[in-house]
């Protein structure tokens, strides 16, 4: 079953590449992404035991990036047979291959205990992304995918160097080198500190800036600017927690050594910074997709700041995880509906997007309404999960702070949100055949709704996983 | 055979310098190809024989010391740039820098805590100064290929010290990081191409209209 997750969408991939219809393969596409999310849920009913000595072992951490990866790509799939349509000016194969490429590396990312393996996924995440930000073909995409390219590659070389401090860490203590996660915890407490120390700046540097962690996020804006909203989603949805599951393995790493609190500290006031900038640069935003970048900035931040504070915030940092990833999915499919009908990602042009377009228009709207953690949607239960665990715990300073840059972004966003979808339609405006239908509006509809339906109820099986995924997490006493 | 692998090591930091401080873009990928074989090489000298040993080396060989440099020759000749003009920092200060920088680096790798059967070999400053004069060579450039160059500089520096640990790597995953390394180059190569031709000219820093005003 795990071999088939990972094959399932390679095979796809091959399919895919020898279609020659461009009207075809989004639907080929969106098939193979259903048969992929029903394994994912086949696997999570009946999950296999770890196989091949340790190097595959789908765990509860694993299970919940896997999941919010499998349906987010399956909406992404479908709304591209509807977007697609719209975009015959060129072809879609390098686009249709590359997603689907990108989705056998994330399950692979998800599946492996393997360090080694994981990074290798990982980057091949980073490359397969790569011609998909250039979809668009002009200056402005093809500058975005070489800063992302060049700082993305550069960031996970970064971590490999980490990976290979870890396994010098463990020939100096004499243990079996190994760079297996389960081997790795267990001989903890016997590697050499101060490699390990090296080791876990090196991997907080590196997967934090394929992550877009302040101040490492210099391509984020650019990259999810320029690149298509369905691959925008993907990237700022999927992508990022993918990092941000790699992160989790470093801190189950650092549970097991003495450099929990280091690594703690550090994730706090990367997650802070990043949440600030955010703040700052979301204000005044005059690009909207631009906007989504930093607001996607802002949540990877939030995300850090839980996982440093530990304690309850963990279980909001899982839960964060699908919450973040499905409202992101939520706002970059319909910003890329507005973006089609204006024929402009510029809100100066972009006015009175709830007249034009009432389904996508409404729907930006109420994602932006559950990104900045808004009651009833599930961003509001991981955020104030993660902010009154803060204040549990007496981390005053950090709650404080956490709660102005929301209160900031919230303001910020809402400043180019609501002239968007608001107002009149400037009379100058650009007329687009783009028109609302079933299949651009209904994958992010449904989406939303289970956003919705998330915030107001966790079903049982979820919330085993999330707890036992927390409990993988906990700072032993 | 570790006298002869410190001796390739110094070779190796040589070309460093040799990238750093050449403006012909021909004569750098050249010189990284050369860094790239010597690598290949170098697991053979340190490590008893075995056909994990053999097929590392081959695909070492043929893909730093020939695949890539070859894409990379091509998107030189199809984008018509033999030169590196103006670099944000002249060869002379980089070419210092890099000097000052390997020699930190050797500072720096005595008071690290190696195992004793490393502490007398270049291994570990070799890899820390070619990382640096990778980054360097990163940051100092305008022209995207210098780039490309910059960063296949600074993987062989984590290569170098990837050397030490041959044990815990195995070889699926050395195997998966050299193609990742191999499609990467190929992408940047095909991007390189299209720079060319929507700016007509390789030039990173009219890269420009993406900024926060």
């Amino acid at each position: 079953m795990l071999a088939a997750l990972i094959f399932l969408p390679l095979i796809g991939a091959l399919a895919t590449w020898l279609i020659r219809s461009d009207h075809l393969r989004p639907m080929v596409l969106s098939l193979f992404a259903l048969g992929h999310l029903g394994i994912t849920f086949l696997l999570l009913i009946d999950t296999p035991p770890e196989s091949l000595g340790g190097w595959f072992h789908l765990d509860a951490l694993g299970k919940i990036v896997l999941l919010s990866t499998s349906i987010l790509f399956l909406f992404c799939a479908v709304y591209s047979i509807g977007y697609l349509a719209y975009r015959q000016e060129r072809s879609n194969r390098v686009l249709c291959v590359g997603l689907l490429i990108c989705l056998s590396a994330a399950s692979m990312v998800t599946i492996t205990h393997h360090l080694g393996l994981m990074w290798v996924a990982l980057e091949t995440t980073t490359i397969s992304m790569a011609p998909l930000i250039y979809f668009n073909r002009n200056a402005r995409s093809i500058e975005a995918t070489w800063k992302y390219l060049l700082i993305c590659s550069v960031g996970v070389a970064l971590a490999l160097i980490g990976l290979y401090f870890l396994a010098y860490a463990t020939i100096v203590a004499k243990v079996e080198p190994s760079l297996l996660l389960d081997d790795l915890m267990r001989d903890a407490g016997q590697l050499s500190s101060g490699w390990v120390h090296a080791a876990f700046v090196f991997l907080l540097v590196g997967f934090g800036s394929k992550m877009g962690l302040a101040p490492l996020h210099t391509w984020k804006p650019d990259a999810y600017g320029e690149a298509p909203g369905l691959v925008g989603a993907m990237l700022a949805g999927g992508l990022v927690n993918l990092a941000f599951l790699a992160l989790l393995r470093v801190y189950q790493l650092c549970l097991a050594t003495q450099e929990i609190a280091f690594f703690q500290n550090a994730l706090v006031v990367m997650g802070l910074i990043s949440m600030l900038f955010a703040a700052v640069f979301m204000a005044r935003q005059a690009d909207f997709k631009r906007m989504l970048a930093y607001s996607s900035v802002e949540h990877v931040g939030i995300m850090a700041v839980a996982l440093g504070i530990g304690g309850k915030a963990i279980f909001g940092a899982l839960f964060h995880i699908l919450a973040n990833g499905l409202t992101k999915g939520v706002l970059f499919l319909s910003s890329g509906n507005i973006h089609r009908s204006y024929n402009s990602k510029s809100t100066d042009h972009v006015r009175g997007a709830l007249r034009r377009l009432p389904w996508s228009g409404g729907l930006f709207l109420a994602g932006f309404i559950a990104i900045t953690g808004a009651p009833p949607f599930a961003p509001f239960i991981s955020e104030f999960t993660i902010v009154s665990s803060a204040f549990i715990q007496g981390r005053m300073l950090v709650g404080a702070l956490f709660l102005i840059s929301l209160a900031i972004i919230f303001i910020g966003m809402a400043l180019t949100v609501l002239p968007m979808v608001m107002g009149d339609i400037p009379e100058e405006s650009e007329k687009t055949s783009y028109r609302d239908s079933f299949l651009t509006v209904g994958p992010p509809l449904v989406l939303l709704l289970l956003v919705f339906l998330l915030g107001v109820w966790i079903p049982q099986p979820l919330m085993d996983l999330l707890r036992e995924g927390a409990a993988l997490l906990e700072v032993p006493k | 055979m570790i006298t002869i692998a410190d001796q390739l090591l110094v070779l190796v930091l040589l070309i460093n310098f040799i990238s750093l401080g050449t403006s012909r873009l021909m004569f750098s990928i050249r010189a990284v190809a050369a860094q790239g074989v010597i690598l290949g090489i170098l697991p053979g000298l340190i490590h008893p024989f075995s056909w994990h040993l053999v097929g590392i080396t081959a695909g070492i060989i043929a893909i730093k010391g020939f695949i890539i440099p070859l894409l990379l020759n091509r998107a030189v000749r199809s984008a018509e740039i033999k030169r590196e003009v103006e670099p944000f920092l002249g060869y002379v200060p980089t070419l210092l820098l890099g000097a000052l920088f390997t020699a930190l680096s050797f500072g720096f790798a005595s008071k690290l805590p190696l195992l004793p059967e490393h502490q007398h070999y270049m291994f570990v400053p070799a890899s820390i100064a070619t990382l640096m004069a990778g980054f360097l060579i990163l940051t100092t450039r305008r022209k995207a290929i210098s780039q490309v160059i910059g960063y296949l500089v600074l993987e062989n520096g984590i290569f170098i010290f990837g050397l030490l640990l041959a044990d815990a790597m195995p070889i699926m995953v050395e195997a998966g990081a050299l193609l990742d390394l191999l499609v990467g180059t190929f992408v940047m190569g095909i991007v390189i191409n299209h720079i060319s031709r929507e700016f007509s000219s390789l030039d990173t820093s009219r890269l420009t209209s993406l900024k926060e005003e």
